[in-house]
């Protein structure tokens, strides 16, 4: 086990120096360095292809680093991988179950007593407002809908960090400002920690205390931005002149680093 | 606009189930007629009505060797399945297995069940003989189509269950078997079918010198005897029973599937 520096000695998570290589040559990261403090939420900004899924997928350890590392705090302690929900960007449910089950599933696989799953199952679904839909399948509900339960489950084993792989790209405008704003509650709510991916600078910047920009050829951060407009955030900050500022250096910063990127 | 729609789909739906019963009453009557105008004698060709006549008057007889095929497939048919789905569970739980037995499994697919009937018909007594037919020709379909099944999991659902640690049976259970259900589904409704093309052809195979008493076996007794009719009705009765199993394992499909798989949705529902 790597022993955490003091400079990272805050953070939740750190990627070091990391770098990924696929069996087919491929280099999607190389020195991506990046630190998560507990109770932010960061928003991870880039171009296609500049290797923000596989980031994501490292953190979570689904896949591992060819280069550098994964630090965990050490108050995090061992098995902190049981601690991450993930929000993939399909909801990813499984078509066969209903509501429920899908929502209940982490729980199940954890062996959990089904009594205490029940409870907790319908605690999560009324958060997500999603409180009478228990026992629906996923192909009777619209995508945002959808895009909730997969929220719903993985916030059912509140995890220590979230992490979302453009959850919301695929919805429509209306849709997505209404989970924008769902979600921000619910991270207030939960005292959770939540890593964002997204290719809207919109997006980045209405929802994170911290944009993380990438560039491309190959992965690695290009630049950070705080975006220091306070919580909680509704649409009165949408139109606000503080947000457009901040969206107009997220956006230069952003053009920069696709310039700055090799071929993506 | 809706209303019309449905009128539409209505009238499309009787002409989805007139139009081959219309067909099928012409043929029979152009039939009838043939016969009874050209004198065919029944040993050449029997009229539709004497076939009837003949399913009738031999029922019991008809019916205790349709019993005893139908016995034969459907036990052809459940060590098929269960034989399929477990070999290919195992193969996907062990590549080493996979590539030990895959190769002959093709090989007893690949060789024509005709050829090997009379071989089994040496070794096996003659039931076990035409049961392991049915079961060679209907076993590889469903280890095909669940091999498919197995492998065709979402990769993201894979990486969730494996982000909340989930063993290997889990996995298996929860993930794999439901999402390879409806090519499990698709496998089972082909060996329907063959395990009764399996079961005919062993039981043909075995001939006069099987003390069977399966329709096949009254088929190739009733050629011998030159009693053409009775081997009309026998076919007849084997065409009825191979449409029934197909429907209702379609029946089955649906049933399982209907709530979550596009292949069994109805439009706008
Ligand atoms: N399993 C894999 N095998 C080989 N190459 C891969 C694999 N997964 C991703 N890549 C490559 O790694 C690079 C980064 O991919 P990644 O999916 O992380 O990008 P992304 O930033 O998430 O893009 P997008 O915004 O389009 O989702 C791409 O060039 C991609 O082709
Ligand atoms: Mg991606």
């Amino acid at each position: 086990m790597v022993l955490p520096t003091a400079s990272h000695f805050d953070a939740l998570v750190a990627l070091r120096n990391v770098g990924k290589t696929f069996p087919n040559g491929i280099v999607a990261l190389a020195g991506l360095d990046f630190a998560v403090r507990p109770g932010e939420f960061v928003a991870l900004l880039g171009p296609s292809g500049c290797g923000k899924s596989t980031a994501l997928r490292i953190v979570a350890g689904l896949s591992e680093p060819t280069a550098g590392s994964v630090e965990w705090s050490p108050a995090t302690g061992r098995g902190q991988q049981s601690r991450i929900g993930f929000v993939f960007q399909e909801p990813t449910l499984m078509p066969w179950a209903s509501v429920f089950n899908n929502v209940a599933l982490p729980l199940k696989l954890k062996g959990v007593p089904a009594a205490k799953i029940a409870e907790r199952v319908e605690a999560v679904l009324d958060r997500v407002g999603l409180g009478a839909f228990g026992r629906a399948f996923p192909r009777e509900l619209s995508g945002g809908m959808r895009m909730r339960v997969s929220i719903a489950r993985a916030l059912i084993t509140e995890p220590q960090l979230l992490l979302l792989d453009e959850p919301f790209a695929a919805l429509d405008e209306i849709t997505r400002f209404k989970l924008n704003d769902d979600l921000l509650r619910m991270w207030q709510a939960l005292r959770t920690t939540i890593v964002f991916v997204t290719h809207s600078v919109f997006e980045s910047v209405y929802l994170s205390s911290r944009v993380v920009v990438m560039a491309a050829g190959p992965g690695r951060v290009f630049r950070e931005l705080a975006v220091d407009a306070s919580y909680p955030r509704d649409r009165g900050f949408r139109t606000s002149a503080e947000y457009g500022g901040f969206c107009r250096s997220a956006s230069e910063a952003l053009a920069q680093a696709m310039a700055a990127g090799g071929e993506a | 606009m809706s209303a019309h729609r449905s009128d539409r789909d209505r009238r499309e739906q009787a002409l989805r189930v007139g139009l081959p019963i219309f067909v099928l009453v012409i043929a029979v009557a152009a039939w009838e007629l043939a016969v009874r105008l050209a004198n065919i004698p029944p040993y050449v060709l029997p009229a539709p009505g004497q076939i009837l006549q003949t399913l009738f008057a031999d029922r019991s007889l008809l019916v205790h060797s349709l019993l005893v095929t139908l016995v034969t497939t459907f036990e052809g048919f459940v060590l098929a399945a269960a034989g399929g789905i477990a070999l290919a569970v195992l193969f996907n739980q062990s590549r080493l297995i996979e590539y030990s037995l895959y190769p002959y499994a093709v090989i007893l697919q690949v060789t024509p069940v005709v050829a090997i009937a009379p071989l089994l018909l040496i070794y096996l007594p003659q039931h076990l003989a035409v049961l392991a037919c049915a079961w060679i020709v209907a076993f590889f379909p469903v280890l095909a189509n669940t091999t498919l099944g197995l492998n065709s999991v979402d990769r993201n659902l894979t990486d969730l269950f494996a982000l909340y640690g989930a063993s290997r049976g889990e996995t298996l259970w929860r993930l794999k078997l439901p999402s390879a259900l409806p090519y499990i589904l698709g496998g089972l409704r082909i060996a329907g079918g063959l395990s009764l093309i399996g079961a005919v052809v062993a039981e043909i195979a075995a001939g006069s010198a099987g003390a069977g008493s399966g329709l096949a076996y009254r088929i190739a007794e009733s050629g011998y005897r030159l009693n053409i009719p009775r081997m009309f009705a026998a076919l007849l009765l084997l065409s009825a029973a191979g449409i029934v199993i197909f429907y209702l394992l379609s029946l089955l499909n649906y049933l399982a599937l209907r709530r979550w798989h596009e292949s069994a949705l109805t439009a706008d529902k």
